[in-house]
């Protein structure tokens, strides 16, 4: 075996500039000039401005409704991780048992992760406002005190149905194609066995599919984390009372409505910090440890 | 036969395309063009693209080209993004609550008084309605921003649920007890699920509450003197005014829409029978068809009715610019201060007229006569002198400050906590925020 390298000093640049040049444009100046206004104090019409060192960090951190953004976050990050990836699991087992028009219905299953954030959240208020959606006058037709307005669990109920609804497409491609690569034999041995529909499934295809579920598990959580702006924004603009402002959307209010440019760079320095840690452990932990086998 | 049709008229098109980008950057570059960027929607956002059409029609040296970028704190985010990145438009609509952020930018903006003046117009104060001249003005009386759709909140009221009530339909409650009272008895005759709901409790039940009772909002004239201000809306005759709405939201006699105009909403599906919300909200209340009559803004005995502050919103202008484009700026302002216009802007949008004459030309053409209670938002506007607690209320974060006070509320509502502590709280919030905001 020799090494394998190329014999133009110049191509393999080329060949990556690319890349680069997107990652420098729409990640490390937008990253280096968040690091730069997170230690400055600047009014909105950056007329003035001045180096505070990390004032912003200690307002930031010592802020009670920072520690409850957070809080907020986690359990919507969780509910939203457990119901999609619960619901697709259902589909999927589901739809392997499907013998006929398989491909129709996992195209179904598929549309709705194309559609976008901000349309998703939409779609949901639609039905469920309590001013003018059909399923909000039906609930309360029947005597239930349906009101995410002023409710904040049930905001974050609607929140959280809507954002799972969305990434159920995703984990159901996973799911599937990790049911199928699981050997028939094995199930069929456990059939022989004795073994029975709900005890095959805990017993057998769950623990293989683990590595998938692991997988997701990270990914539905940088989701529920990132990705959620769009369909917060859309139906509940974080509220009732911050009932839904998770710490994204804190950035966003805090900044652009709030105007405090130092306080949101701030903050998304630290979230850049969790994604950094997030991603750290899904290579080192989830890509290396789980495996199939 | 089919086919040489078809390529005859690909030919036209072709011909005409190339006739009009011929003939585009030409007219272009011959007229300054003017961006104005707005936050109008539905029947408002015709006005100002009709408006804008017949300015640019009326002359030939400049284009003014209307942008809409989105709800109203969209669009002053997009303008101070856009003055960061050097390239502000000409114009922007800056809501009521925004005023106070543009205020405290000197250095970024041209008053609209130094405008007209650039353009050879001389301003002229007296022209213009009282009270929304010095709303957008600074202590000192120069003229800030140029009003363009000023509103004041009025009382909306479902004539045909009134009558269901056995309540008289002709006349609607006057204080805030009448209409709590009047709320209860629709509630519990069953004529309609809700008896009262309302539009941004911050701009009409805070806000307005304090200058139409004549109670202070907060010091230093509510901000108008000056943007220290301590925040004073936790005093007594809010908290009374705020737990009443709190206890009737407990049984749906009072429901809550959202933070902003979402309540319309309530009223006009019939499922509310009272609405306090702004006069600019008027043009949708009509299309919905509901059979409603219209009272003016709802007081306590013994303390208003004072008078209404403005809240829409008004255009403002970025400093930097040529004098050309100030000229033409100038230009545009002076054609929507003509009578004409404002006239039938505040006749289609239900928005007030900003000028003396415009005013008095809508009163000799009896359109008051024919719509009953359109006269009201002016009325409330401008039948007292303000006092230092009317004048409006101007903080450099108002937007900030009303979000930490629709918090308080929304907590309130849902039962969590009275009005004494939700009142208490967003004061603190409230008086917190603007100190750090000032500190910059």
């Amino acid at each position: 075996m020799h090494n394998v390298a190329f014999p133009n000093k110049i191509l393999p640049y080329l060949l990556v500039a690319p890349q680069i040049i997107l990652t420098v444009i729409f990640f490390f100046w937008p990253a280096s000039q968040a690091l730069y206004q997170s230690v400055m104090r600047e009014d909105p019409f950056g007329l003035k401005s001045g180096f505070v060192g990390l004032a912003n960090f200690r307002a930031v951190l010592s802020d009670p409704n920072y520690i409850h953004a957070l809080q907020v976050t986690v359990v919507f990050s969780i509910l939203t991780a457990l119901v999609s990836m619960g619901v697709a699991l259902l589909l999927a087992t589901a739809a392997d048992k499907v013998v006929r028009g398989q491909t129709f219905y996992r195209t179904l299953l598929i549309w709705p992760y194309a559609v976008a954030p901000a349309v998703a959240g939409m779609l949901w208020l639609f039905m469920f406002n309590p001013a003018m959606g059909t399923f909000a006058y039906l609930l309360r037709r029947n005597g239930f005190g349906w009101d995410p307005l002023l409710n904040g669990d049930q905001a974050m109920g609607l929140v959280v149905v809507a954002a799972a609804w969305k990434q159920i497409s995703y984990n159901f491609l996973f799911f599937v194609a990790g049911l199928q690569a699981i050997p028939k034999s094995l199930i069929e041995a456990a059939s022989i066995d004795g073994a029975r529909g709900a005890r095959r499934f805990w017993t057998i295809v769950f623990p293989l599919l683990a590595p998938t579920t692991f997988f997701l598990l990270v990914v539905n959580t940088v989701y529920a984390f990132f990705d959620t702006f769009g369909i917060i924004h859309s139906v509940t603009g974080g509220g009732p009372a911050k009932a839904t402002e998770t710490l994204v959307y804190k950035v966003y209010n805090d900044g652009f409505v709030n105007l405090n440019l130092g306080s949101s760079a701030a903050q998304s320095v630290i979230l850049m910090v969790i994604v950094i840690a997030l991603t750290a452990f899904q290579f080192r932990f989830v890509e290396k440890r789980v495996h199939y086998g | 036969m089919f086919k040489t049709i078809l390529k005859a008229s690909t030919l036209k098109a072709t011909a005409a395309a190339l006739a009009l980008s011929a003939t585009g950057p030409l007219a272009a570059s011959a007229a300054t063009d003017l961006q104005w960027w707005h936050a109008m929607t539905g029947a408002n956002n015709e006005v100002v693209n009709q408006l804008a059409k017949e300015f640019n029609e009326s002359q030939s040296e400049y284009t003014i080209t209307p942008v809409f970028k989105g709800t109203y704190p969209e669009t002053l985010n997009a303008g101070i993004a856009a003055f960061r990145s050097k390239q502000p438009p000409a114009i922007i609509q800056v809501f009521d609550a925004g005023s106070g952020v543009m205020m405290g930018a000197e250095g970024a903006i041209m008053p609209a008084a130094d405008v007209l003046q650039k353009g050879g117009f001389t301003f002229d104060k007296s022209q213009y309605l009282a009270g929304i001249a010095a709303y957008y003005s600074k202590p000192d009386g120069t003229m800030l921003s140029f009003p363009y759709n000023s509103s004041s909140p009025i009382l909306y009221y479902n004539k045909d649920i009134f009558a269901k009530a056995g309540l008289d339909a002709e006349a609607p409650p006057k204080t805030w007890p009448e209409v709590f009272e009047a709320a209860k008895k629709i509630k519990a005759s069953g004529a309609a699920s809700c008896g009262f709901t309302s539009t941004w409790l911050t701009w009409i039940q805070t806000e307005n509450l304090a200058a139409w009772n004549n109670v202070a909002y907060g010091t230093n004239e509510n901000g108008l003197g000056g943007s220290d201000v301590k925040l004073e809306f936790n005093a007594p005759l809010f908290v009374e005014h705020f737990q009443a709405i709190a206890d009737l939201a407990k049984d749906g006699t009072f429901r809550y829409g959202g933070r902003t105009s979402e309540a319309k909403q309530l009223f006009m599906s019939g499922e509310c029978a009272i609405l306090t919300e702004s006069s600019g909200g008027l043009g949708d209340i009509v299309k919905s068809g509901v059979k409603y009559g219209i009272g003016q803004l709802p007081y306590y005995e013994g303390h208003g009715p004072q008078n209404t502050i403005p809240g829409g919103a008004s255009l403002w202008v970025f400093g930097g610019k040529s004098d050309a484009e100030y000229a033409g700026i100038a230009q545009f302002f002076n054609f929507l201060s003509q009578t004409k216009t404002q006239a039938r802007l505040h006749q289609v949008s239900g928005y007030m007229p900003v000028t003396n004459a415009a005013y008095e030309e809508t009163k000799k053409s009896g359109f008051y006569d024919k719509n009953p209670g359109r006269e009201t938002p002016i009325l409330q506007m401008m039948g007292k002198a303000p006092t230092e607690n009317s004048k409006g209320v101007r903080l450099v974060n108002l937007p900030q400050v009303r979000d930490i006070m629709n918090e308080e509320f929304e907590s309130m509502l849902a039962g969590k906590q009275d009005a004494k502590a939700a009142l208490d709280k967003a004061v603190e919030r409230g008086n917190a925020a603007i100190a750090e905001a000032i500190g910059n």
